[in-house]
């Protein structure tokens, strides 16, 4: 009695774990299915062109001839070649000034935002209400207020008595130009963020320091700075990689490069070269060595972040 | 040990008695802050004032010195005359045709693909989510130029197609990682819940996951659109023919080849501005909720 009950109880375990098996391999395939569409085209549109593009550097194309394989040369010309230089500097200059600034900028306007006043909602629209223009919006708009004779700009000038000035037609005025326009256009979305990270920091905290003692500066330097440093971190990350793409549509619609190179950017020079010139093999190494100094950079900024950035829960990382 | 506790428990209350205490010096401190908001909000509006105002002017007015702050007249014909002056219409269409069916697929390629990573378990699911978020840190121009091949071999260059078809497969990884983490916070209940009753994965998906999250569908679907409308680099690349100009590239011909006024581009800059900003009003707490999102988890 008991011997069978034992070997009916097996032999449905059994089948149980059969149909069980059968479920999870079925639930496999269904789950490679749902991720399917999303694999092609990662595959096809992001890992393969990402491979391709370091297989198309090391050869000499115009996209028509069939390519000739070059192997490193176009790395070792990029060196010899000023454009080159004129990009990674303008590039540098342009991101590591413009979104340390875009970023204090946003952190002021969100600490304002972050006081419990009225009307706090209509402020925090107009801040943003920039970030939504579409890029090549704003390029027209800040062409139009960069005019040398009839801009929004001179006109402000002129009416507190400085001198007028060509602001993108001025070969020193160029880059910070271009700056100003991403104080306007791009602290909405990291604003945004750090006013999340502020309100998130418990008020617990605040009155904890409040009692022993800490004044308005103290309680910023070391409760709020601490708490925000992994958004404001988050925010450096993002912005930077985003600065390197994010100033084609400017650059390319305000100056194209000019006045004599003063603009030329990374991507905009990949672009004339890829798209105007038709070396494909050129363009394609100088975007992998750009995609090697992004790399590069994320890198230092996460050991650069073990100094500076707290990470709830007492380690640091 | 006790005389800490006592302590504290004295000074609990203190802060309380700093701020009454402190109430005119607040005041002053949140009309100072009034004061400053409102001074940046007038220098933050300025720019779009200009366009708005210029946009309103009457051609040949804009470019006076001094200015005119308010124009007079206000010449509301000109958001009428750009739609004859330049084929705006047409580009308007392309535009919103490329942007909704890219759109529309890239949502539900992502929302599949969020859910399939965040409820199934199949082999390489983790391995796969990796690349997913490495892929966030790609720069685009590095696969551009392969890709630009690729098409023109298949003779998609000149087509909607190299704007509609990656996006709608792998477009928007952001998109399958915000879907992911808005899937795992379901019910599991839900969905065996389903089983039981004898709906299939792709079925709980469609009926049950879905319907479930058109907060975040609507987020996805209004970041979409806005990435479409304002895309520059890929339409001029694609779009070499001038009749499939998308209205983001079509500004940039307006004022190269047919020397439009001033006036009548800071009109063509705000059309372009409308859609977005009523999308923006219209989602604006799920819009902010999505950016914080992705700032908070990142």
């Amino acid at each position: 009695m008991s011997i069978t009950n034992a070997a009916q109880l097996a032999g449905r375990s059994s089948v149980v774990a059969l149909r069980r098996s059968r479920f999870r391999r079925r639930q496999e395939l269904e789950g490679l299915l749902c991720i399917l569409p999303w694999l092609i085209g990662f595959l096809c549109f992001k890992f393969g062109p990402m491979v391709a593009s370091l297989v198309i550097g090391m050869t000499q194309w115009d996209a028509l001839q069939p390519p000739r394989w070059v192997g490193l040369e176009n790395f070792q010309t990029m060196f010899s070649d000023p454009r080159w230089h004129n990009a990674l500097y303008n590039t540098a200059y342009l991101s590591f000034l413009s979104v340390p600034a875009q970023l204090a900028v946003a952190f002021l306007f969100a600490l304002m935002l972050n006081e419990k006043l009225r009307a706090m909602p209509l402020f925090r629209t107009i801040f943003y209400l920039p970030s939504q223009t579409p890029l090549v919006a704003t390029a027209f708009l800040w062409n139009w207020i960069y005019h040398p004779d009839f801009g929004l700009a001179n006109v402000l000038l002129s009416a507190v008595g400085l001198p007028t000035q060509d602001w993108l037609f001025d070969l020193d005025l160029a880059k910070p130009s271009l700056i100003l326009i991403t104080l306007w256009s791009g602290i909405g979305v990291p604003m945004i963020i750090f006013l999340a990270g502020l309100q998130g920091v418990p008020q617990s905290l605040y009155d904890a320091a409040s009692i022993d003692g800490a004044g308005a500066i103290a309680r910023f330097r070391h409760v709020t700075l601490p708490m925000v440093s992994p958004v404001i971190f988050f925010n450096l990350i993002i912005g930077i990689i985003a600065s390197f793409q994010g100033f084609f549509t400017i650059v390319f619609l305000t100056t194209g490069g000019g006045p004599v190179y003063a603009t030329l950017i990374y991507v905009v020079y990949i672009y004339f070269r890829a798209f105007q010139d038709f070396k494909m093999g050129y363009a394609a190494a100088l975007a992998w060595v750009l995609l090697l100094i992004i790399m590069a950079m994320t890198a230092i900024q996460f050991l650069l972040a073990r100094r500076w950035v707290y990470y709830e829960g007492g380690e640091r990382t | 040990m006790s005389q800490e506790i006592a302590g504290r428990a004295v000074t609990v209350p203190r802060p309380r008695v700093v701020r009454r205490s402190a109430q005119p010096q607040v005041r002053v401190k949140s009309l100072i802050l009034y004061a400053l908001l409102i001074l940046l909000s007038l220098l933050y509006l300025l720019p779009l004032y200009w366009m708005i105002s210029t946009s309103l002017k009457l051609t040949g007015s804009e470019m006076v010195i001094p200015p005119q702050w308010i124009p007079a007249p206000i010449v509301w014909s000109n958001y009428a005359d750009v739609f004859t002056q330049v084929p705006l219409l047409l580009y308007i269409r392309n535009s919103v045709v490329i942007a909704l069916t890219a759109t529309l697929f890239g949502v539900l390629t992502a929302s599949l693909a969020g859910y399939g990573f965040a409820r199934l378990q199949f082999p390489g699911r983790n391995f796969f989510f990796g690349c997913c978020i490495a892929s966030l840190m790609l720069p685009e121009i590095v696969t551009l130029i392969p890709e630009f091949i690729l098409f023109r071999r298949i003779g998609w260059v000149n087509s909607f197609w190299p704007l509609i078809v990656p996006w709608s497969l792998a477009g928007s990884a952001f998109a399958v990682f915000l879907f992911r983490q808005y899937c795992l916070t379901i019910p599991l209940e839900l969905d065996e819940a389903a089983r039981v009753d004898g709906a299939g994965t792709f079925r709980i998906w469609w009926a049950i996951i879905l319907p479930l999250s058109k907060a975040v569908l609507a987020t996805l679907a209004i970041l979409s659109f806005t990435h479409h409308w304002n895309e520059f680099l890929r339409p001029l690349i694609y779009l070499g023919r001038p009749e499939l100009r998308t209205l983001a590239i079509g500004l940039r011909a307006f004022r190269g080849e047919y020397q439009l006024a001033w006036n009548y581009m800071m009109a063509v800059a705000l059309i372009m501005l409308i859609p977005i900003l009523v999308l923006f009003f219209l989602a604006q707490r799920q819009f902010v909720q999505g950016i914080v999102m992705t700032g908070i988890k990142g």
